[in-house]
Order: C-alpha cells, then sequence, then structure tokens
C-alpha cells in the first residue's frame, strides 16, 4: 500500500477523492478543507441540459445514514465548463467530472465535450442514480447496457474512464467484469442503496420521489463486501466507497483491495473529512511500512 | 464561515420543550448577521448523523472579544435537539457557520419612518431578537408580533420589551394577546397605518403562517422577507437537499436563503 497512486492516466498524491454529489463543484468547502490536499475531486454529477431535479422534501435521516432523491439537480455541461472548470483547474488538483445521460447518445456527446476540456482529467459514469429513470432499469443493473455504454463513450475519449456501480443488483461483479471488458479504467463502488423512509402520521412517504438512495456509516459493511468481491473479480483499480467516515473505514477498503476510496456523505456531517482521512491513512501507512 | 469548537456557557429550558444555550464564540459573534444559521453537531456517534441548522437567536459583543457569545433558541423536536438540551456547561460543540444569507436591512433604514414589523410564530423567533437587537443598534424601533400555541409558549416577549420595541402576541388559545393568528395582528398594524408609511415585515415560522404573512404584503405591496426553515444535511449549498422552489428555479435554503423576498416565493392572491 503506497500514498500515492495511479489511476488510467490520472496520477493522484493520496487515495482519498471527494466522491461525487457530496462536494459540489469543491468550491462550497473552500476555508473548511485544504482542497489543495485531496487525491482528486469528482464534481456534482453533470447532464446535457440543465436539470431541475426531485420535487422536495429531497432528504431524510435514518439510522447511521440518510436518503437522498436530488435527482441530479444541475445547470447541464456549457455552464460546468463556463462557470466550474476555472475554478476546480486552479486547486492542482485530478478533476473528475461525473456525467450522465438519458441514453447512449447523450452520455457520449457530454464525453466528447469534456474530452476536449484540458481541465477535465477523467471522467466518471454515473449509470447508477437510483433517483431518475423511475421505472425503468438502471444501466448499472444490466451487465449488456453496461457493457454498450462503456465500449461508445471509451470510444470517443482518451480520458481517464471511472464507471461508478450500483449495489442494487444481484451479482455486482458481473457488471463489474462486463465494464473493465469494455475498456473502462477504473470502476468505482458503491452508489447508493434504493430505500425508503415513511411519516407514520402522514402515512405518506418522506421523500417527495417516493424512493432515495441510502447512504452513510449503516452501509458501510455491504459496501464493503462488494469492493471485496468487485477487486477479486477484475484487474483494473477499483475505487472504494460507502459509509466511509474515518481513516479506519478507509483503510478497510484498501485491505479489502480498493486501491482508492471516495468520501460521500461523511463530507455532510464534518466538511473537513478528507483531510482528517487523509492523514489517518498516512500516519497508518508510516506505521506499517508496507510497500 | 467556519468550523470549529465552541464551549457551551449555559444550556437552560426557557419554556416546555423550548431551550436557550450560549456559547462562548468571538468569531461567530463578530462575524454573524441577523437571519445566519449554524449547523451543529448534537452528538459524537454516527446516530443521528447529520448536523442540525439552527438560526443564530443573538449575539453579545462586548469589548473583551473572549468574553463575546453566540445565543440559539431552539425547540426539541427530535433526536438530534433532544440530545442537545442534555448539554451541560463546559462540554463543547461542533458548530459550523456562520452559514447564509440573513435579512437585509436597507429597506427599513433606507425609510426609517416607515419603521418595521418582526413577525415570529413558535420557534420563529428566534432569529427574530437578533434582527431587533441590531435595528436597535440602527436606531429603528421594530413592532414585534409574537404568535403561538398558549401563553406558556410565548418566547422571549421581555428581550424584546427590553429594547424598546412594542410587543403584540396572539394565541391559538386565545390565553393571552389577541385569540387567534399572528396573521391577524399584522392586519391590525396595516389598519391603522397610512399606505404611505407601510412598514418593512420581516417573518419566521411555520409555512400556513409565512404563506397568510407574504399574501397580506404582496397584496399591499409591501416589502416582505421571509426565513425558511428546511431540513438541511450540509448547510454549504453541496447537498442539494434543501431547495426551494422560487419564481427564478430552484434556490437553495443553505445558501440563497434561508431569507428569501416573499415575492420570489410567493404569488399574489387574486
Amino acid at each position: 500500500m503506497k500514498m500515492d497512486i495511479k489511476i488510467g492516466k490520472i496520477r493522484l498524491r493520496n487515495p482519498v477523492m471527494a466522491a461525487s454529489g457530496t462536494f459540489g463543484y469543491a468550491k462550497e468547502f473552500e476555508g473548511l478543507v485544504d482542497l489543495k490536499r485531496l487525491g482528486a475531486i469528482v464534481t456534482k454529477t453533470i447532464t446535457l441540459k440543465p436539470r431541475k431535479g426531485n420535487p422536495m422534501p429531497r432528504i431524510c435521516e435514518t439510522a447511521s445514514g440518510m436518503l437522498n432523491a436530488i435527482g441530479l439537480q444541475n445547470e447541464g455541461v456549457e455552464n460546468f465548463i463556463k462557470e466550474k472548470i476555472p475554478y476546480l483547474v486552479k486547486l492542482k488538483v485530478p478533476v473528475i467530472v461525473s456525467i450522465s445521460g438519458n441514453d447512449i447518445k447523450e452520455f457520449c456527446k457530454l464525453a466528447e465535450t469534456l474530452d476536449r476540456e484540458k481541465g477535465v482529467d477523467g471522467i466518471e459514469l454515473n449509470i447508477s442514480c437510483p433517483n431518475i429513470n423511475k421505472g425503468h432499469g438502471l444501466i448499472a443493473q444490466d451487465k449488456e447496457a453496461t457493457r454498450d455504454l462503456v465500449k461508445s463513450v471509451r470510444a470517443v475519449t482518451g480520458k481517464t474512464l471511472i464507471t461508478k456501480l450500483s449495489p442494487n443488483v444481484t451479482d455486482i461483479t458481473e457488471i463489474a467484469v462486463a465494464a473493465e471488458k469494455a475498456g473502462t479504467d477504473a470502476v468505482s463502488l458503491i452508489n447508493t442503496f434504493l430505500g425508503m423512509a415513511i411519516g407514520i402520521d402522514t402515512r405518506k412517504p418522506v421523500l417527495g420521489n417516493v424512493t432515495g438512495g441510502l447512504s452513510g456509516p449503516c452501509i458501510k459493511p455491504i459496501a464493503l463486501r462488494m469492493v471485496w468481491e468487485v477487486a477479486r473479480a477484475v484487474k483494473i483499480p477499483v475505487i472504494g466507497m460507502g459509509g466511509i467516515m474515518t481513516a479506519r473505514d478507509a483503510i478497510e477498503f484498501m485491505i479489502a483491495g480498493a486501491a482508492a476510496i471516495q468520501i460521500g456523505t461523511a463530507n455532510f456531517v464534518d466538511p473537513g473529512a478528507c483531510e482528517s482521512i487523509i492523514k489517518g491513512i498516512s500516519e497508518y501507512f508510516r506505521g506499517k511500512g508496507r510497500e | 464561515m467556519k468550523d470549529m469548537k465552541a464551549k457551551i456557557l449555559s444550556n437552560e429550558e426557557v419554556a416546555p420543550g423550548y431551550y436557550r444555550m450560549v456559547l462562548e464564540g468571538p468569531y461567530m459573534a463578530k462575524t454573524a448577521n441577523p437571519g445566519q444559521f449554524v449547523m451543529v453537531r448534537c452528538g459524537n456517534d454516527t446516530d443521528p448523523l447529520l448536523r442540525r441548522p439552527l438560526g443564530i437567536s443573538r449575539v453579545r459583543r462586548p469589548a473583551a472579544p473572549g468574553a463575546m457569545t453566540m445565543e440559539l433558541l431552539y425547540e426539541v423536536i427530535g433526536r438530534g435537539t433532544e440530545i442537545l438540551a442534555n448539554k451541560r456547561k463546559g462540554e463543547t460543540l461542533k458548530v459550523l457557520g456562520p452559514l447564509g444569507n440573513g435579512f437585509d436591512l436597507l429597506p427599513c433604514v433606507r425609510r426609517p419612518a416607515s419603521g418595521a414589523v418582526l413577525i415570529a410564530g413558535g420557534i420563529g423567533v428566534a432569529p427574530m431578537i437578533f434582527l431587533a437587537e441590531e435595528m436597535a443598534r440602527k436606531k429603528i424601533r421594530p413592532v414585534i408580533l409574537i404568535g403561538a400555541k398558549t401563553k406558556k409558549l410565548i418566547l422571549c416577549e421581555k428581550e424584546f420589551k427590553r429594547i424598546g420595541a412594542e410587543v403584540h402576541i396572539a394565541t391559538d388559545d386565545g390565553t393571552l394577546g389577541r385569540k387567534g393568528f399572528v396573521s391577524g395582528l399584522l392586519q391590525d398594524v396595516l389598519r391603522r397605518t397610512p399606505d404611505t408609511r407601510y412598514p418593512t415585515v420581516y417573518a419566521c415560522g411555520p409555512e400556513p403562517m409565512l404563506r397568510a404573512v407574504a399574501g397580506i404584503c404582496l397584496n399591499k405591496k409591501i416589502e416582505c422577507q421571509i426565513s425558511m426553515e428546511t431540513k438541511m444535511a450540509c448547510g454549504i449549498g453541496a447537498c442539494l437537499g434543501c431547495a426551494v422552489e422560487t419564481k427564478k428555479g430552484n434556490k437553495l435554503a443553505c445558501k440563497d436563503g434561508p431569507v428569501f423576498n416573499a415575492r420570489d416565493l410567493f404569488r399574489r392572491k387574486a
């Protein structure tokens, strides 16, 4: 185990990334965390056209976790390039842009557009957001659909490609292997679990979208098991996430086979979470002196 | 905006289910504006997981920075605030803030003769003490309208009177002041005010109250600022969980708000 790692063409000074959807476009955390110290920043998922997102309420706290159904609210790729990239570039930290689309064509158009941007180091394919495409399955729930999508995007960009997997599947290794064969540089997992909460006074779902994605420390043991399974099934780097709150949690994922990890919900609870986890991991590595 | 540990100087129940916590904090006291809030970590564990957004109800800025304090007035409504209520003097809390866009005092500073009306429903009184005291510092004497379910839950009447404000009260059960809603008090005030001297209105409270107040103000073309309460996860604009639908699209209560102009939130009543 070592601090500096390589994922695709990206060199990271440490294995800790801020996860998509929990870190905005980094500027939100200015002054609260030393952004220059991060291994990489994965930005909030963008789409081709602006998206309004889901109706309120969009979040709900649960036992040691939370549900969210934001619905990919964002200003669209054009605005992202104009408004967000200039700030991100200045940080001199690898920028990985999370993208989503309604179909393969939209994913490809986004990837082509971002491929021309110098400030973008990598692309994370969010094929696993549980809060859109209601009623239809997710791409990440179908190995053929995953393979077709990754293959198509791979053909239009030379940037480092990360495919983000859903835990809402029977066998996550099948999907991971399909993405690997189609040419993804790495897989990141897991996205949120589909869940729900009900208000017993209203007798109605708490979330405006009825269902939402469960995240936080309550999902960590399942996330860890899935990372372990996938790490044994593929040769490409695995980026682990799911309920990591502390450096100890992060190290568990790395022992399970993750080359890098992402910090999500913890950023909401403690905006300095990434930094303290980086510090904790480096102390552990120094103490162990492995590799 | 900073995330810091703050020492609790006191934490007392001021009415059944309502607490006032005083925290040591020169930084917050110096930088906070009325209407802003902080995100407070209630426990040390992962359950409850998220911080709680609490409105800043007062800051004290004596000459010695060490003596500067920030006050939080809060209602115990769930497990987070329950844990908070059990905190003792001397313990520390992680507090992130000050956050959000507070009240804009300019409209009533520009028209000093018209003054301001501050309307608080229930725990909505929290940011109003801070606002009233800030106005007093600028020589504006606001009219305060407080609404609550019953007499015992009327908060901070004394604090408002201490700065020389005129206070009117409404209770749902008529145990104190006018029986009925606080919006009725606003109508009383406006009835005896010539329309050239309509005040600027500031409101915080439950949504039906805000809706009623906004309706009255919009019909009479009165400047009205409203503080919205929503669930939040991060408080800094990252999670997009606290979106508020406005006429200008979705806005975030934590970053664009919590104070909004009534004309951006509500339609004029027909």
